[in-house]
């Protein structure tokens, strides 16, 4: 059965949002979405799910809190510990599976209210083998990026590029943060914190909630008249441990891609999708992404940045939204602004930066210091 | 729809304090449940992770660090997460990953260490609360659950000694188990009604323990379960459903789980069940408190509103009875580390209906089994029945 994207709700992505709580934030996400399914919650959608981490949220159980401002109550719902796309994972199995046919998929983050999230990020290390080292977390982005242009050959320019890229192309993106017409000069004269990784080469953070209406192919045909449809989904895990995970390569990008790639049955990834949406936490990410998920050959992604492969209008557009670095770092719901950013690709509906005539997308998204994780989307309009 | 069955388990002893990290004890149940479905690692497609409030083990993200204990690495991980009903919806959760037709094995771990939160785990609890509304208040659990054991009782007219009862019944079941903290077999009613008041109602023999443990169970599809001749070693998802309650708990009559009734109903239609309590010969509801085993036994449809406690006095729900009730031991037998109690949830069903379950096995035949886990602020049910 084919499982089809009916509705996106996205609220403007922000620094601050002082007169809403993230619940008003999920609320507000969750009614654009209903709106553009066109759907009730309490009575045409079967089953809710969030993407949520407790630590974020600064609550015991975060789960409580979930059901009331999404129109869930005494539904089935639940929440995933992971990332926005593989909240789209189990929407995707649970109407595979029969046990629904119309899913809604939430995402938020709040992160203004986060008071100390370098803490929180450190509180994800190890706590016997990593945390007692201190310092600050993004050293392990530091150690990676490193290992990434060590190996790949790419270069601390390359990544300066991307944060150029993404955060000018952010800049016609009415819901991103952080646009703004830095130069990639002022990316490698910003200061070395995490060396080889600077101050601008990290995504900021920034609040958002972002909610999705899924559904199986009848019902999204009856709601829509060109849903987008998930072609294929994936999504892996390296090891937790520092110690002994892939530091170059992204492996976990690479599985979710083959099991993406598997379903949506997609042989040479390169060439294959008229736009990309990957994950850009840190600016050397878009491009050990790009790599790992097959869409440039490996020490190629620098070279594509250089010559423009991945702005609008070039060879395969990557974050034309912007990305992380310039709508912000959501946390979980990055993977869900990615997959809303491709949907408004594929329907045509992106304004001033709308890729001409998109019809096949590839999304990929990263859970973020201090995992290995990540899940990959498969995006499509038409047969 | 696939069909699929579980064809595998284990768990570790249940204990305040193991010396185990949480890597470890959730190694020990998915090596106990591979090695029962004849399994490695590499077998499995995908592994689905169970697990309460991160607070607890005191790690952020603790779904990706456990992953390694949990055989995740470079396999598609998924944590799931509805609070204390975590412990029946993970295999929910792996139900879906087979029955979707994206995994044919899967392996479900469920994981909870209590012990690293001090000095009790009781104060993860003081941050479950709406900050501006409970949370000034500085409840805690037990006093929320003596609030719903309060009106259970007034409501209905049920006398405490009824509700006591299942724990000595509990307790008394869990002698036979091997992982279980608090076994008694010379337990007596008196010995409950007369321990230390908590909140009134609830007494501390009434609660189940904190504890520390992980449990695992497999899955696989039915093409699996022929290929590797594992027929006999089957147990079938029947059923699933789950349901969560608004937040507002202080908006909710207390006097039935709502919540669990919609998820039972839900699992009955998939199981095409239409009178439960013909149609299901035992049961293992979410039991960490006694009443709480009442009041879900009346949720799943399994007794009238208000006469569990009768049931329990006239024996029905005793092992050898004509419905058996957490022949496992329970929560308040075996012990409630929160999530990890999936081994004596969806374990013992298993066990029960595949006849593995030794000392604990019920006398007479049993062909069909229902779970249910309960969560969050009294607000989340979790359903799961299985067949022969």
């Amino acid at each position: 059965m084919k499982i089809g994207i009916v509705g996106v709700g996205v609220t403007p992505f922000r620094l601050t949002t002082p007169e809403f709580s993230w619940k008003e934030l999920m609320y507000d996400a969750a009614q654009r979405a209903y709106a553009d399914a066109g759907v009730d919650p309490r009575t045409d959608v079967d089953s809710f799910i969030t993407c949520a981490e407790d630590y974020y949220e600064g609550f015991g159980i975060f789960d409580e809190f979930t059901p009331d401002q999404l129109g869930a109550a005494l539904r089935p719902m639940h929440t995933v510990g992971g990332d926005g796309i593989q909240g789209l994972a189990n929407a995707f199995m649970i109407i595979q599976a029969g046990a629904a046919d119309v899913v809604a998929v939430e995402s938020h983050s709040k992160a203004s209210d986060i008071l100390t999230f370098d803490g929180i990020v450190a509180h994800g290390l190890d706590p016997i083998w990593n945390r007692p080292l201190g310092g600050h977390p993004n050293y392990v982005a530091g150690l990676e990026m490193d290992a990434f242009l060590r190996a790949s050959r790419n270069t601390a320019k390359d990544c300066a590029l991307v944060v150029e890229k993404n955060r000018c192309a952010a800049l016609r993106n009415p819901v991103a943060a952080y646009g703004s017409r830095v130069t990639a000069g002022q990316v490698a004269g910003s200061a070395p914190l995490w060396a080889p990784l600077r101050a601008l080469d990290v995504a900021g953070l920034a609040d958002g909630c972002v909610v999705l209406v899924v559904a199986g192919e009848r019902a999204a045909r009856r709601m829509q008249s060109e849903p987008v449809w998930v072609r294929g989904i994936g999504w892996a895990s390296d090891a937790p441990a520092l110690e002994t995970r892939d530091w170059a390569g992204a492996a976990y990008a690479r599985l979710a891609a083959d099991m993406a790639y598997r379903l949506a049955k997609v042989r040479r990834p390169a060439g294959a999708f008229d736009l990309a949406e990957v994950d850009d936490k840190f600016s050397y990410k878009e491009l050990q992404h790009l790599e790992a998920i097959g869409l440039a050959k490996k020490g190629q992604a620098g070279k594509m940045a250089r010559r423009g492969a991945l702005g609008l209008g070039g060879k395969l557009p990557t974050n034309v939204s912007g990305g992380s670095l310039g709508c912000g770092n959501v946390l979980d719901a990055s993977g869900l602004h990615r997959v809303s950013e491709a949907v408004l690709q594929l329907r045509g509906e992106a304004g001033s930066h709308q890729v001409d005539g998109a019809r096949t997308a590839i999304v990929q998204s990263w859970r973020g210091l201090p995992t290995a994780t990540g899940a990959v989307a498969v995006l499509g309009v038409g047969r | 729809m696939r069909k699929v069955a579980v064809v595998g388990a284990g768990m570790t002893i249940f204990r305040r304090r193991l010396q185990e990290t949480g890597k470890e004890l959730s190694f020990e149940a998915s090596r106990m449940a591979l090695d029962q479905a004849k399994m490695e690692i590499s077998d499995v497609n995908a592994v689905i992770h169970g697990t309460a409030p991160d607070a607890f083990d005191g790690v952020h993200m603790k779904g990706e660090y456990l992953l390694d204990g949990s055989g995740g690495i470079r396999k598609p991980y998924m944590r799931v997460y509805t609070g204390g009903g975590t412990g029946v919806f993970s295999t929910i959760a792996g139900w879906w990953h087979v029955a979707s037709g994206l995994a044919d094995i899967a392996l479900v771990v469920n994981e909870e260490k209590m012990s690293s939160c001090q000095p009790h785990p009781q104060s993860v609890f003081a941050h479950i609360w709406d900050p501006i509304l409970d949370r000034p208040l500085k409840p805690n659990l037990v006093w929320i659950f003596a609030m719903e054991m309060n009106r259970y009782m007034t409501v209905h007219g049920i006398p405490y000694e009824d509700i006591a009862r299942v724990a000595v019944k509990n307790k008394r079941n869990a002698v036979g188990h091997p992982c279980a903290q608090l076994p008694d077999a010379n337990i007596t009613l008196e010995d409950v009604m007369n321990s230390e008041v908590m909140a009134w109602p609830v007494h501390r023999l009434d609660i189940s323990p904190p504890s520390d443990g992980a449990a695992a169970v497999v899955l696989a599809s039915e093409d699996v379960v022929r290929k590797r001749k594992l027929r006999d070693q089957a147990a079938w998802i029947k059923g699933v459903g789950w349901c969560i309650d608004s937040t507002m708990w202080t908006d909710r009559d207390l006097v039935f789980p709502e919540y669990v009734n919609r998820a039972a109903k839900m699992a009955y239609k998939q199981a095409k069940i239409d009178r439960p309590k013909r149609q299901i010969d035992f049961a293992e509801p979410y039991d960490p408190f006694d009443y709480k085993e009442l009041h879900h036994l009346e949720g799943l449809g399994l007794a009238d509103k208000g006469k569990a406690g009768l049931m329990t006095r006239e024996g029905i729900t005793e092992r050898d009875g004509k419905l058996p009730v957490c022949p496992s031991g329970g929560l308040l037998g075996v012990g409630n580390p929160i999530a990890a109690t999936m081994g004596i949830k969806i374990g013992e069903l298993y066990w029960q209906l595949t006849g593995q379950a030794g000392k604990r096995q019920i006398p007479h035949e049993v062909h069909t089994g229902v779970a249910q886990a309960w969560g969050d602020l009294m607000q989340y049910g979790s359903v799961v029945v299985m067949g022969a």
